[in-house]
């Protein structure tokens, strides 16, 4: 029986997508059986993340509205074999979904994936409401900013007001640098505002541009910030895993100071 | 780090904290303006009962407060600014 993971946040451009596309791609290194669910409907976007836009055929509203089968509508990952995608409608708008029906749908999807993951759209109306409606388990991700942080709150709130049964934080963009001056929350002062769980933290960096640009997910590689997905894929699947000093500079005397 | 460094004002990561602690309680009060302005109208209520209440003068919102237990935490609470004009001592 697979989990149902929502990745939200409420305000928009902190990063919900890359995660998404990040943790998907990272499960599925993993061996898990992973579907990745955009359910921004009208405002697309995890298809590129992917490097998938082209091969949409059906999307999430043709399934809810049966004018496919759910497999149809599954577009398979370019590398990885049990990574799918199933896109949101790019010309429909957040009403053509109900909370009861995305629950179906993940409900049969729990059958045969390891996991499910959804890209909530920013924001806490409708499409905030079917994200979340089936959702065993929530990544809330923040960057370290008061906006951010704020909606992270309300967002954690609401999640709490829905009993959906854990809430992690993921806190992306880091900056060590301004974290040292004193010019940036860390992820211990944003914890420790918000009181929950920390499942990630992501350092601010450069290669996640290029990996956009370039459609696919860098987690896993030897960037610090695909280290870090890569750690959080595994936290999530259960294993205890330290959090990474993002300060390490890559070289050999970095390598002798950790020493 | 310079030396000036030491005699300068909080950094920027600490004012935003104090400011994101500052909102955060509000926000989470959750209480509608309809609700505060009941709990107005039943403070003065209560309290015209034992004096003559300055009305233009009333204050009463959320704050937030450090906590000695709780980790010294901060928790909400309940401000209320009531400048009494006369005591009313006949009152039962």
């Amino acid at each position: 029986m697979g989990e149902v993971i929502v990745v939200t946040s409420g305000k928009g451009g902190v990063g919900k997508t890359t995660t998404t596309a990040n943790l998907g791609t990272g499960l599925a290194k993993l061996n898990k059986k992973v579907v990745l669910i955009d359910t921004d409907i009208g405002l697309r976007n995890l298809d590129v993340v992917m490097g998938l836009e082209n091969r949409i055929v059906y999307n999430l509203v043709d399934v809810i509205e049966g004018n496919c089968k759910l497999k149809q509508a599954l577009i398979r990952d370019k590398k990885y074999e049990s990574l799918f995608l199933l896109p949101a409608a790019q010309t429909k708008d957040k009403t053509s979904v109900t909370p009861e029906q995305m629950k179906k749908l993940t409900e049969e999807l729990k059958a045969e994936y390891d996991y499910i993951i959804l890209d909530c759209p920013a924001g806490i109306e409708q499409g905030f409401k079917n994200a979340i409606a089936g959702a065993d388990r929530a990544l809330v991700v923040t960057t370290p900013e008061v906006s951010a942080v704020r909606d992270a709150d309300r967002i954690i709130g609401l999640l709490e007001a829905n009993e959906i049964g854990k809430t992690q934080l993921i806190v992306n963009r880091l900056r060590p640098d301004m974290v040292k001056r004193g010019d940036m929350m860390s992820a211990d002062d944003v914890i420790d505002i918000l009181a929950v769980e920390l499942v990630g933290q992501v350092p601010d960096d450069e290669n996640i541009v290029i990996a956009t640009n370039n459609g696919e997910p860098l987690v896993g590689d030897n960037s610090l910030a695909g280290q870090a997905y890569m750690n959080i894929c595994r936290r999530v699947t259960g294993e205890q895993v330290p959090f990474l000093d993002l300060d390490a500079k890559k070289g050999i005397f970095s390598w002798f100071k950790k020493k | 780090m310079k030396l000036s460094d030491f005699f300068k004002k909080k950094s920027s990561s600490d004012v935003a904290k104090d400011r994101l602690k500052l909102v955060l309680v509000s926000d989470r009060a959750t209480c509608s303006p309809e609700i505060m302005q009941r709990i107005r109208s039943d403070i003065i209520e209560v309290l015209s009962k034992y004096a003559e209440i300055d009305m233009d003068g009333i204050d009463i919102n959320f704050t937030q407060m450090d906590t000695e237990e709780n980790d010294g935490k901060t928790v909400p609470a309940l401000y209320a600014n009531i400048p009494i004009k006369n005591m009313n001592h006949s009152a039962k």
